[in-house]
C-alpha cells in the first residue's frame, strides 16, 4: 500500500443556491480543488451523493460531473453510504491512491437539497432508515435522533442544556467560518426557545437543508512532495456497518458503528483518541455529537454532554470538535458533508482555519455517519 | 396632475384566532404566532366573496369621491378568487355601483398584486385622457390547504381605488413595475389550493422584488426613504413587511400605520391595498406615501402618492379601515370556519 496524501482542497459558499444546479454546486468546488493542487488532469474521480435522483431527478451523476469537470474520458463513479457517501468517496479514493491504481484522484461530494419542499426532502432523507421497520411506522430521522437523545438524557442524565451547548458550540465556531450557511451565534436560550421538532430535538438541535459541493485531490506522498506544499497524509481510513434500523441494536445510545470504524482507524494509523488535536464529527443533531464523542473514544461513555458543559470541545478545550461550525451551522448538504469534514481537517494540519486555527493540530480525524449509525467512516490525517 | 380621488375597504367581521386552527392541526400556535407574527385572520361568511367585498369598497370609495358612477370608464378587480373560472366578476361590480353599460371592465389575476394591477391599469388609462374616471379594486377570498402554513394567514377583504384627474385625495407622483419569471406559489387549473416553494417565497422572491420595486421607483423619483411618511409593502405574514422595511431603511413608525396583517392575516389582492386605505385614514395633507405590492410568478408595482387638502374632506365619509379590523368582530370555531371555507360539505 503507498501512503496517501491530500494535495488540494475546495468549497464553495453552503447555503441555500436558488440559482445553481447540482452541477453547478459541485464544479465550484471541484475546481477549486484542481487549483488548489495545481493539476489539470486527474486519473480518476470518485463522488459521494446520496440522493440526487430524488432530489434533483439525476442520476448518472458520475459521468455528468466528469463531464461538467472537463475530464472526460475520466473513470468516475459515485458512490453512496447515505450521510456518509463523503466520507465513502474519500475512503474509496484512498484506496484507489494506496492500491497504485491511480496517481492523481478526485474525490467530492455533492447535494442539491433545495429544489424540493420540506415534505420530499424529508422523504429522501428518510431513506436512509429502514423503510419497512422505520419509515412505513411513520418516524423521521429527528425522530430517530429524538429517541437516542430521551434515552441519553434518561440513562446518564445527560440534560437538555447540554444538548443545547453542542449547538451553540458549533455556531460559535461556524461564525469564523465565511463558507457556512449559518455563520452566526446562538445562545442556549435560543435553542431551548426554538420551535419544537421531536421532543426533545428543537430545530436548533438539528442539522439544516443545504446546497453544497466540496472535494478534495489525493496523490501518493512522493508526488505530493514534489509540489512543496504542507503535506497532509491520510494515515487511516476504517468504516463499519451497523443494522440501519435503531430498534435492531443493543443499546440505541451507543453508535456501535462509529466505535468498530474508529477501532480500525486507530489500529491503522497507530495512534490512541488522545492522540488526536482536532476531529470533526456528524453532528446531525446535537445528540448525535455527543453519542459519536463517546463511540470515538474521546471521552467515557456516558459523559459526552458534560464534556460538552465543561468546554472540552470548544475551539480552546483540550479535544476541539467541529472546529468548521459542524454540520449543525456550516450546513449538511448530505453527500458533501464527509468531504468537507477532511477539507477541515487539511486546513487545520496546513495551519490555514484563521480564526479557528487550533494552534499545534498535527494530528486531525473525521467521522462520517449514514442514517442514525447503519454506516460510519473514521479518517485520521497527519502532517509530515 | 392624476390621482386617488376615492378610496373604500371592505372586511368580513368573521375572525379565526391562529390557536383555533392550531388546535385541530395539533400545531404549536405560540411557534406559529411568533413566526408568523399573525394572531387572527378575517374569514368571508358564505354569502361574502370577492364580488360582493369589492361592491362594498367601492360604494365606499364612490362616497369619498363624490361623483356620478355613470362616469367611470373601467372597472377592474384583481384577486385570484374571482367566484367564477369563466364569467367576470368586474361586470357584477360595474352593475351594482351603476357603472353600465359604458365602462370597459377586465378581470385581473397576478397573485396578490392582482390589486394593484387593475389600479394601475385604471390610473393609466386617466392619466391617458382616455376615461374620465377609472375604478382599481383588490380582493380576495384568499385559500389555504387545511393544515398547510398558509392556512394560517389566508385571509379575505377588499380595497377600492377610483382614480381621476380632480378633487384628488392623494396625487400619483410616480409608477414603477419590477417583474421576473419566479415561480413561488402557484395554483393550476382545477386545483382548490394553491402550492408553493416553501422557503424559495422568500429572498428570491417577496425580498428581490420589493427591494427591486422600491428601489427602482425611489431612484426613478430622485427620493429616499426619510422621504416619506409612510410605507406600505405586500403582507403576507407580519414578519415579511418589516423585514423588507428593515433592509430599504424605513423605520418601523413608517410601516406600522398600514402594517394590518396580525390581526388581518393575508388578503392577498387585498392586502397592500387595505394597507393603503388604512394609512390613507391616518394621513395629512402633504404626506408622501410609498405602496409596493407583490405577487407570485412573480411582480411588484409600486407607487409614490402625496396626500392633498381634500383628505380632511373625504376621510369620514365612509367606514375606516381600522374599524373595520377592531369593531364588531365575530370569532368562529374551526368547524363553522371550515364550513364557511367550503372545507367541509354538506352531502346532497
Amino acid at each position: 500500500m503507498r501512503e496517501v496524501a491530500v494535495i488540494g482542497v475546495g468549497m464553495n459558499k453552503w447555503g441555500e443556491h436558488w440559482e445553481k444546479s447540482l452541477r453547478h454546486v459541485f464544479t465550484e468546488a471541484a475546481i477549486l480543488a484542481l487549483d488548489d493542487a495545481g493539476v489539470e488532469k486527474i486519473d480518476s474521480m470518485i463522488v459521494g451523493c446520496m440522493s440526487s435522483g430524488l432530489f434533483v431527478g439525476q442520476e448518472h451523476i458520475s459521468s455528468l460531473l466528469a463531464d461538467y469537470i472537463g475530464q472526460v474520458p475520466v473513470p468516475a463513479a459515485r458512490v453512496e453510504s447515505a450521510c456518509a457517501s463523503g466520507g465513502l468517496a474519500l475512503r474509496m479514493g484512498w484506496i484507489e491512491v494506496a492500491s497504485g491504481l491511480s496517481d492523481v484522484v478526485l474525490v467530492g461530494g455533492v447535494e442539491k437539497m433545495t429544489d424540493v419542499n420540506g415534505n420530499e426532502a424529508t422523504y429522501a432523507l428518510g431513506t436512509a432508515a429502514d423503510q419497512e421497520y422505520e419509515c412505513y411506522h411513520g418516524i423521521t430521522f429527528p425522530g430517530l435522533y429524538a429517541l437516542m437523545a430521551r434515552a441519553h438524557m434518561d440513562k446518564y442524565g445527560t440534560t437538555r442544556e447540554q444538548l443545547a451547548m453542542v449547538a451553540v458550540k458549533n455556531h460559535a465556531n461556524g461564525s469564523l467560518n465565511p463558507l457556512a450557511q449559518y455563520p452566526f451565534k446562538v445562545s442556549v436560550e435560543a435553542v431551548l426557545s426554538s420551535v419544537m421538532v421531536a421532543d426533545p430535538l428543537r430545530i436548533l438541535d438539528c442539522s439544516p437543508i443545504t446546497d453544497g459541493g466540496a472535494a478534495l485531490i489525493l496523490a501518493p506522498v512522493e508526488l505530493a512532495k514534489k509540489l512543496k506544499k504542507p503535506i497532509v497524509r491520510v494515515t487511516a481510513s476504517g468504516m463499519a456497518t451497523d443494522t440501519i434500523a435503531l430498534s435492531s441494536r443493543r443499546e440505541i445510545t451507543w453508535i456501535e458503528s462509529t466505535h468498530q470504524a474508529a477501532k480500525r482507524a486507530y489500529a491503522m494509523a497507530g495512534k490512541k483518541p488522545e492522540d488526536i488535536h482536532v476531529v470533526e464529527v456528524h453532528d446531525c443533531f446535537t445528540i448525535a455529537e455527543i453519542c459519536v464523542m463517546e463511540a470515538l473514544g474521546l471521552v467515557e461513555k456516558g459523559k459526552g454532554g458534560k464534556a460538552v458543559e465543561d468546554g472540552l470541545t470548544s475551539l480552546q478545550g483540550k479535544i476541539p470538535i467541529n472546529t468548521s461550525g459542524g454540520l449543525k451551522a456550516k450546513g449538511h448538504p448530505v453527500g458533501a458533508t464527509g468531504v468537507a469534514q477532511a477539507i477541515e481537517i487539511v486546513k487545520q494540519l496546513r495551519e490555514e482555519a484563521g480564526p479557528r486555527q487550533v494552534k499545534g493540530a498535527r494530528v486531525g480525524m473525521t467521522q462520517n455517519m449514514g442514517g442514525s449509525g447503519g454506516s460510519s467512516i473514521v479518517h485520521i490525517f497527519e502532517r509530515s | 396632475m392624476e390621482g386617488i380621488i376615492g378610496y373604500g375597504a371592505s372586511i368580513p367581521r368573521n375572525r379565526i384566532k391562529v390557536e383555533e386552527i392550531a388546535k385541530v392541526w395539533g400545531a404549536d400556535a405560540p411557534s406559529y404566532k411568533k413566526g408568523l407574527l399573525v394572531e387572527e385572520k378575517s374569514v368571508p361568511s358564505p354569502d361574502q366573496d370577492t364580488i360582493t367585498m369589492s361592491v362594498e369598497a367601492s360604494k365606499c370609495a364612490l362616497k369619498r369621491a363624490g361623483i356620478n358612477p355613470k362616469e367611470i370608464g373601467a372597472v377592474y378587480i384583481g384577486s385570484e378568487s374571482h367566484p367564477y373560472a369563466v364569467k367576470p366578476s368586474g361586470t357584477v361590480l360595474a352593475e351594482a355601483i351603476g357603472a353600465t353599460p359604458e365602462v370597459h371592465t377586465a378581470d385581473f389575476e397576478f397573485a396578490c398584486k392582482a390589486g394593484t394591477e387593475g389600479m394601475f391599469v385604471a390610473y393609466g388609462l386617466v392619466k391617458a385622457g382616455l376615461i374620465k374616471y377609472g375604478l382599481g379594486v383588490g380582493a380576495d377570498t384568499s385559500q389555504g390547504a387545511p393544515g398547510d402554513a398558509l392556512e394560517y394567514t389566508a385571509a379575505a377583504g377588499a380595497a377600492a381605488y377610483i382614480f381621476g384627474r380632480e378633487k384628488i385625495v392623494a396625487a400619483v407622483l410616480e409608477t414603477y413595475s419590477y417583474t421576473t419569471d419566479t415561480p413561488d406559489f402557484w395554483r393550476r387549473e382545477y386545483q382548490y389550493y394553491p402550492q408553493h416553494g416553501g422557503r424559495f417565497t422568500g429572498d428570491p422572491a417577496y425580498f428581490k422584488h420589493i427591494t427591486g420595486a422600491a428601489r427602482g421607483i425611489m431612484s426613478k423619483a430622485g427620493m429616499k426613504p426619510a422621504d416619506f411618511q409612510y410605507v406600505i409593502f405586500h403582507q403576507p405574514n407580519g414578519k415579511f413587511p418589516l423585514r423588507v422595511g428593515e433592509i430599504l431603511g424605513f423605520a418601523k413608525k413608517q410601516i406600522e400605520p398600514g402594517w394590518l396583517v396580525n390581526k388581518l392575516g393575508n388578503t392577498y389582492s387585498g392586502s397592500s391595498p387595505l394597507g393603503l386605505t388604512a394609512t390613507l385614514d391616518i394621513s395629512q395633507p402633504g404626506d408622501l406615501i410609498l405602496i409596493v405590492s407583490y405577487g407570485s410568478g412573480a411582480g411588484s408595482d409600486g407607487f409614490i402618492l402625496k396626500v392633498t387638502d381634500r383628505i380632511n374632506e373625504v376621510r369620514d365619509l365612509a367606514p375606516k379601515t381600522r374599524e373595520l379590523l377592531d369593531k364588531n368582530r365575530n370569532y368562529l370555531e374551526y368547524g363553522m370556519y371550515a364550513k364557511f371555507r367550503h372545507k367541509i360539505r354538506k352531502a346532497d
